[in-house]
């Protein structure tokens, strides 16, 4: 009880973001139309390759002989990267056909 | 200088919301994509050059870093300008697994290092070891492994089924097995995080193989035309793995953004089951109940129907005032919305007034039909909606069905015992004369008969979407 407590006082920043950027989350897309239900997944699936930077980050940490941290790493900033640009890109053509009607 | 990385993470995290929010509104969708992206694009840049450690060291392994940076990007370019855009489900699909995989090799990594410690610290034996490690440390490093696992295999499954690479398997108890998987799965993590074993690489390891194994079992057995609603359930995943990475950095940037994606991918599920008037249970554990209810066989069962020849169909389309195409899934899979926009075309020019009549749901995702008729260079004011077309079709003099089934069925609206029941259609049946192009009798993903198809005023074009549009715009050519 008092472990659960503590632990609570010592993230309770950590907690209050995850709190407020779930209500946000919610919030920002509660009245997406259907019409954009497929860009907005891909949308999003794009902003969660925020991962990357994660992979940066153990990618750059990586000691010189440490084989192990520096091949996965590599894979992670790979895979990341494709997330990322590849989702950027594949939402950007898809509104673009929806824009090139105007 | 330390202080402007905080800075870069905060103006990255505005625009992440920023961006979000403009995708759900058509008139600023691209430019909230594009936001986004910059965004993201000074986030990593500034990780790069501006991270330091809680000892005030910076990153090294540029040359790794900007070396997986650039295959990524270009690989990612490439199959994201190359995919054809009746696949764009899978390759979302895809682009969804690579995150998750790149979530669950931090968490491996981050392990590794925890693990390699002790070899160089030399003197503590492993028990000890592993009881002194952080377990806040150790739990957040499991539960990225754990839902960026699952994350990663069932995107590549979904990825499998969209394109009819993998058919769907399933065994008697399916879901006991994925059940027992998933006890296993917790009770092996609890056990790493209490007893601190030490042999808890081997427990560790066990975890990532049956995290990949629940994420296979997991999406296998639910049916093809429900993996959007799934890749959409698995995106939100991907953005709580990507949010254990955060905890694990105490990363701001890389917390919002994970967190914004796992609350708004999962309200975007439930929006696409509500759009399909299903519940996510429904979809998620429907496949396993399906087969007896097929057995039980209480459904109508409804007579004869009348085919009718392209040529016929032709003739029919070209003397009609109004004619209303409803396309749907078959359309997507057969590739055929560009011959249907020549057909609307050819029919134009012999001053037949055509629509597009378009179900929230048509194609192989929510919004996906309007993605691939604007491809086709489909007018944007001929895609009707479904209430605005529902007003229109008594003045309609044919309706062409292009491989819709289960969102014309008139069961949804007459038939209280019928599982579709309440779902919105399209009321096709209102109009003079209705064409069905399918390619067979089978019913569609609903597994009912429509009654539509007996009605005396429907006619059957049987055949490939493609192929039957075609036929018929060379036919209506010669006339």
């Amino acid at each position: 009880m008092l472990q659960g407590l503590e632990w609570i006082s010592t993230h309770q920043q950590m907690i209050y973001m995850v709190i407020l950027m779930i209500f946000v989350g919610i919030e920002v897309i509660s009245r997406v139309p259907s019409v954009l239900h497929t860009p907005l997944m891909s949308g999003a699936n794009a902003i969660h390759g925020v991962v990357i930077i994660g992979a940066i980050i153990v990618m750059g940490k990586a000691q010189e002989g440490n084989i192990f941290a520096l091949v996965l790493g590599f894979v992670a900033v790979i895979l990341g990267t494709l997330n990322v640009v590849g989702g950027f890109v594949v939402t950007d053509r898809m509104l673009e056909m929806f824009k090139k009607k105007k | 200088m330390q202080n402007i990385l905080p800075l870069i993470y905060l103006i990255a995290s505005v625009t992440f919301i920023l961006g979000l929010k403009m995708l759900s509104s058509p008139a600023t969708a691209r430019r909230g994509n594009l936001i986004a992206a910059g965004g993201m694009s000074i986030a990593i840049l500034g990780t790069i050059f501006l991270y330091t450690d809680e000892n005030g060291n910076t990153l090294h392994n540029h040359l790794w870093i900007f070396g997986g940076l650039l295959i990524g990007g270009v690989v990612g370019t490439l199959a994201a300008k190359k995919v054809k855009m009746t696949s764009m489900p899978e390759m979302v699909s895809i682009f969804n697994g690579m995150g998750g995989a790149c979530a669950a090799l931090i968490s491996i990594i981050e392990f590794n290092e925890i693990h390699r410690n002790i070899h160089i610290s030399g003197t503590m034996d492993p028990a000890a070891f592993f009881a002194s490690t952080d377990g806040t440390h150790l739990l957040i490093i499991l539960l990225g492994l754990i839902i960026g696992s699952v994350s990663f295999a069932g995107s590549i499954i979904a990825w499998g089924k969209l394109n009819g690479r993998l058919k769907d398997i399933v065994f008697k108890g399916q879901h006991v097995v994925n059940i027992l998987v998933l006890i296993l799965i917790v009770s092996l993590s609890a056990h790493i995080l209490i007893a601190r074993p030490a042999d808890t690489p081997l427990y560790f390891y066990s975890v990532v193989v049956l995290s990949l194994v629940y994420g296979i079992l997991f999406v296998w057995p639910i049916g093809g035309a429900d993996m959007p609603v799934v890749i959409s359930l698995l995106n939100s995943f991907t953005g709580v793995a990507a949010a254990c990475g955060g905890f694990l950095y105490d990363n701001k940037v890389m917390l919002t953004g994970g967190i914004l994606v796992g609350a708004a991918g999962t309200l975007l599920t439930i929006l696409m089951c509500k759009a399909m008037n299903r519940s996510l249970q429904n979809v998620l554990i429907g496949s396993f109940g399906k087969k007896p209810a097929e057995g039980s066989g209480t459904q109508v069962a409804g007579g004869s129907y009348k085919e009718i020849s392209v040529s016929d169909a032709a003739m029919v389309m070209t003397y009609a005032n109004k004619v209303m195409i409803v396309p749907g899934y078959g359309l997507a899979v057969a590739q055929a919305q560009h011959v249907c926009h020549d057909l609307e075309k050819l029919l134009e020019s012999k001053g037949v007034d055509v629509r597009y009549a378009i179900h929230p749901v048509a194609g192989r995702m929510p919004g996906h039909m309007n993605v691939l008729l604007a491809e086709a260079d489909v007018s944007y004011d001929k895609l009707l909606e479904m209430e605005a077309a529902n007003d229109e079709f008594r003045t309609v003099d044919v309706v062409l069905v292009l491989g819709a089934n289960d969102v014309v069925n008139p069961a949804a609206k007459s038939d209280p015992s019928s599982p579709i029941y309440g779902m919105p259609i399209l009321e096709v049946e209102e109009a003079k004369s209705v064409i069905v192009n399918k390619r067979s009798m089978k019913p569609g993903y609903a597994g009912i008969e429509n009654q539509l198809f007996f009605q005396p005023k429907t006619s059957m074009l049987f055949g490939d979407a493609k192929k039957a549009l075609q036929d018929l715009v060379t036919e209506i050519k010669s006339l």
